[in-house]
Order: C-alpha cells, then structure tokens, then sequence
C-alpha cells in the first residue's frame, strides 16, 4: 500500500530559479537559502520516496482567469517547462505517473474533492523552484511528480480549512493506493510577502516564525485563520501559504521535524520546514 | 459561511485581486499573459505601437502601458502583478523595479531597504 512518508513546507520564489539557472548559489546574499537545502537533499536521498505530490499555484503560465480552476490535478506521463513570458528554463521535464494521477483523482472525486483533471499541464516556477531546491538533477528527476494547483491568486480562494481538508482526502486517497509506493508531499509558497500597491515589500518575520512553529506543532490553529487575517499580517500575496495545510493535513499528527530554516533577504519571507511521518520509521 | 475578505477593513496601500478587480483587470491581463508566447513579445519589442493598436485594450490601458505607470495599473484598473509582471520583463523592467514605481521610490531607494539587497 501507498504511503505519505513526510512532507515539506517550502517558498517558492521566482528569483531562486533564476540564480539557480545562473548559478550564483555561492553568492553571499543567496548561500544562507541554498545551504539550508543541503540536508534537505540528502534526507531525501536517504527516503527515497518514488513520487512527489506537489501543492503550488499557478502565477499565469498554463492557466488564466478566463478559466482559473480552484484545485487541478495533473495526471499526465509528462509535464512539460511552461513558458511564464521569459521563456523556457533550462530544466528537464517532469515524469508524471498517470496510474497514480488518476487513483488520487477517483478517491478525491468519490471523497467530494471535485478536482479538475489535467493530461496536460506545463508547470512553472511554483513548482519548479521547490523541485530543485529539494533535488538534484540532471537530464531527470530522481522522482515522479503528481501536480497540485491551487488558486490562491483571484478571490474568492479556497478556504484555510478547505485546504486542510483536502490534504487530508489526499491521505485518505494515497493510503487506498494499492501499490507499494513512498509519497512525499509539498506544500509551497509565501511566506510574508506582498508585491502589490504602495505596500510592495511588506515582511512580517514574527508572523512567518509562528507559521513554522503551528505548521508543525499545533497546525489546526492556521486552519481558523481568514484570507483577511493573512493578508492584513503577512501581505497579500502571503495567502500562498495556505497551500503548506494541504502538505500538513496529508500527515499523521505524528510528526518529527527534520529540517526548519528562514531567510528574508529581499521582498518574501523564504521559508522551509521538512518533516517525517512516523509511519516511515514502520516502513524502514 | 465565514466571509474571508473583509470589505470593512480595507488593507493600506493594498488592492485585493477580488471579482471586482479580476474583471476591470480582464483586458489589461489577458494582454499581459499574451507575453507568455515568444512570438509576441518578439513583436511588441519590434513594433510596441501596433501591438498595442492591434490589442483588445482601451486607449487609457494603452497609454498606461506606453507610461509604464505600474501603480496606476495595478491600483485603479485591475491590474494583476503576477500578469503585468510580464509586460514589464519584455520591457526591461522587473518585479522590483516594479515594486519601487509603486511605493513611489527610485530603485536604489527601494534596494536600500531591504535586509539583503544582493539577493535578486
């Protein structure tokens, strides 16, 4: 049977992709965040997992507003690099696993979870800045992906709690996969930025270091925050990180942290916290 | 039902992308994810004029596009960042450029308030 075995909380900002391409991890300014995925990348190399479950939102690459899906599902062999107006980045595509895609697609829909289902999606710096941040790689990945696409960008959004929930269908949906597979999930996004109005650049560190302590130890208590509350303390676009409950509600309430970093050099709180769920230490 | 945008707090400084801002915004947006194909950023470097002439805009959006005035756009007419932001990178002016038209700051001034100015 399949298995979520840990999940991380990650931002996903766009900038890191560009360094990343450009290779300026060593600059002074950007070690602090690359250095903090270091045992990240080697954890998961030790776990092994053979599927990421991706939770991100799209910021206008394969979705528009003439048609923007509250939650999507991707259950394609392949997801191409989209084009988010810069043109393509220098990544290789991502293996999907449709046979995966659309178990969890059947269980979320029968779960009341009426997803849309994509067999074709081009992803773009949402997910991708957490796939490299989390792996190495070179022509591939060293892991198949499931895509998860939130909207978080044109109110009204799902709901704190909605994500949870949905986090939760998709464990439910997992452990009733019948194939012996080990699952990671990604929440991604935020933490506190706005890029917005006069208000561009507002931080709020002291909200982000409450966000990773609750994510991980008392996570029901974000599920009651509103889109208001967030956006007044965090920043507008801070909402993102209601997607890092869809990671969460996926776990068992029994969790061990593994890694936990913050980092707020320019205009986003750049957050991570990777966490193992106990039903690894039975599977190992 | 619990409302999650509350309309009696407005934020300071602050537009939220609801439905009344997605759909002043439609045409301004829909012109900005045009950007996503090379095709077209390739013509609007070449020609910015017939572009825009040739695009579903009104003649205000289109002077505020010639004006590269990114505050108004996404203040009073519905603009998106994560849409309009490709406008500007086929312009030559990126997310903190952006970022300082709109809190009214040059980008030096902007850069210097940040913790850690080198990492962009």
């Amino acid at each position: 049977m399949a298995k979520i075995i840990a999940g991380i909380g990650t931002s996903h900002v766009p900038s890191i992709g560009v360094v990343h391409d450009q290779g300026r991890h060593d600059e002074p300014d950007w070690k602090p965040l690359f250095d903090a995925y270091g045992p990240v990348k080697k954890w998961l190399n030790e776990i092994k997992p053979d599927i990421a479950i991706v939770v991100y939102n799209d910021h206008g690459c394969d979705f528009f507003f003439d048609k923007y899906p509250t939650f999507a599902i991707g259950a394609a062999e392949k997801y191409e690099v989209g084009d988010e107006g810069w043109g393509r980045r220098p990544l290789p595509a991502f293996a999907g696993n449709p046979d995966f895609s659309w178990h969890l697609c059947n269980s979320l829909v029968y779960d009341e979870f009426d997803i849309t289902v994509c067999q074709e999606m081009a992803v773009e710096h949402g997910f991708m800045v957490p796939m490299h941040l989390c792996w190495d790689h070179n022509d591939t990945w060293p892991v198949q992906v499931v895509p998860v696409a939130v909207n978080v960008i044109q109110h009204p959004l799902p709901t704190a709690l909605r994500c949870w929930k949905l986090g939760q269908a998709i464990r439910r949906a997992v452990e009733s996969c019948p194939d012996d597979l080990k699952v990671v999930i990604l929440g991604t996004g935020g933490m506190s930025h706005q890029l917005n109005g006069a208000r561009f650049g507002h931080l709020n560190t002291d909200f982000d270091k409450d966000f990773l302590d609750k994510i991980e130890a008392d996570p029901m208590a974000l599920t009651e925050m509103t889109h208001q509350h967030i956006m007044e303390e965090a920043g507008a676009e801070a909402v993102e990180l209601i997607m890092w409950l869809t990671m969460r509600g996926a776990l068992s309430s029994d969790v061990s942290r593994v890694h936990r970093n913050y980092y707020a050099p320019m205009t986003t709180g750049m957050g991570l916290i990777a966490m193992e769920d106990a039903c690894l230490n039975r599977l190992t | 039902m619990t409302e999650q945008v509350d309309k009696s707090r407005p934020i300071e400084n602050t537009t939220v992308f609801t439905s009344e801002e997605t759909q002043r915004g439609y045409r301004l947006n829909k012109f900005a994810m045009s950007m996503c194909k090379p095709e077209n950023r390739e013509a609007f470097v070449e020609d910015e004029e017939a572009v825009l002439a040739a695009a579903d805009l009104t003649e205000t959006e289109r002077q505020l596009i010639r004006d590269r005035d990114w505050r108004t756009i996404m203040d009073e007419h519905g603009g998106n960042i994560y849409m309009i932001i490709k406008i500007g990178a086929v312009i030559g002016h990126g997310l903190y450029q952006i970022g300082a038209h709109q809190r009214g700051e040059t980008y030096e001034e902007f850069l210097s308030t940040r913790n850690a100015a080198g990492a962009r």
